[in-house]
């Protein structure tokens, strides 16, 4: 008995098996609302140029960006010059109806901030750059940027 | 004695294994910010436009041909000289400088260059034309754009070092931080029109 009786009983300890679960419910809310990339892409993630004197781009909402490589599909073709709008592969001819089809979705005051993204890899050919240059010139999407990564590629 | 119950699995340990789950994904999370060159695009000249006559000594043509070789005021040249060349030729200061509602900037009285007589006038007549083949590769091309804008970098920090003791990125910063300053604002802009970035894309050769 006395060995029972020797017990000392302490402040009891905080009990701390509710703590999973708000860690659990924590982990969760992050998993669930963390949004993945909206677009597919259709095409080999480009391997972007590098660059020094680079501006980030703000207000995500107003960019609408435009892939331009390698298709995943053959039946595209090969080479690196293939152009991807939304969730797939188009022609040069098809970025103004993308541009306005963008502007419908920001409101009437900010169009003149919406700026275009190209993502286009470092094999592609300055003239599908151009052509896409000369179709946002055309429906007057003036601002452009030339996603790059932040470094120098000159050796 | 009585028989004993199985103990309780103890649990304590699970909110470490849970902690760690969750940082790991907060810090392998990336949040990609998109950043890179912008520029922005002339507008759709009118049908009837005719460009401006401008002098050869204000321009600096860049040439990128289809096997991304350079060739820079009817030079070859590499890379890594071509910021060099264009800072020589922004700041050379020859002459006078742009009209501005009908009146003569004047010499450029901050420019560092050698006032040649075949170089540019002023910094805000020079003119840098990029031109490109259609084959060339889009990396070449942005390097060269890079180049040609850390040249205007260089040129501008140097002077906003000079005018303000502090280099123009900081200036950028600050006034990023303080959209409402005046101040800032007006040297911001001094600096910017002390050196527009002019750069320009010509035409691209060969159609094919």
């Amino acid at each position: 008995m006395s060995k029972f009786k020797k017990r000392k009983k302490g402040i009891p300890a905080v009990n701390t098996a509710a703590l999973p679960d708000i860690v659990f419910m924590l982990l969760f809310f992050f998993m669930v609302t963390t949004t993945m990339r909206e677009t597919s892409l259709q095409i080999e993630a480009p391997s972007l140029p590098s660059a020094t004197e680079v501006k980030k781009l703000e207000h995500k909402s107003l960019v609408s960006t435009i892939y331009i490589g390698k298709a995943k599909d053959t039946k595209y073709g090969v080479g690196y010059n293939k152009i991807q709008l939304n969730d797939k592969i188009a022609s040069a001819d098809q970025v103004p109806a993308f541009i306005i089809n963008a502007r419908t979705k920001v409101a009437e005051n900010e169009i003149p901030f919406m700026t275009t993204s190209i993502k286009a890899d470092k094999q592609s050919s300055v003239g599908t750059i151009i052509d896409i240059r000369l179709k946002l010139r055309d429906v007057n999407a003036l601002k452009v940027s030339y996603s790059t990564n932040t470094g120098t590629d000159i050796k | 004695m009585a028989r004993r119950e199985t103990p309780e699995i103890n649990a304590g340990s699970m909110a470490d294994i849970a902690f760690l789950l969750l940082i790991f994904f907060l810090v392998t999370t990336t949040m990609n910010v998109d950043s890179g060159i912008s520029k922005k695009l002339s507008e759709k000249p009118p049908a009837d436009y005719v460009p401006p006559v401008i002098k050869e000594r204000n321009i600096f043509e860049v040439n990128i041909n289809r096997n991304n070789e350079l060739l820079v005021e009817g030079e070859r040249m590499d890379v890594k000289e071509i910021k060099d060349a264009a800072v020589k030729f922004i700041d050379n200061g020859g002459g006078e400088g742009k009209l501005v509602d009908g009146v003569s900037t004047g010499p450029c009285d901050y420019c560092k260059g050698e006032k040649s007589s075949t170089s540019s006038d002023h910094p805000n007549k020079a003119i840098i034309s990029v031109q490109s083949d259609r084959g060339t590769e889009y990396g070449t091309y942005i390097i060269v754009q890079n180049e040609l804008l850390r040249a205007y970098t260089e040129l501008r920090n140097a002077l906003c070092k000079e005018r303000y003791g502090m280099s123009y990125i900081e200036l950028e910063n600050l006034y990023k931080d303080d959209k409402n300053n005046l101040e800032l604002k007006k040297k911001v802009e001094d600096i910017k029109t002390a050196y527009p970035q002019i750069i320009s894309d010509a035409e691209p050769t060969s159609a094919n």
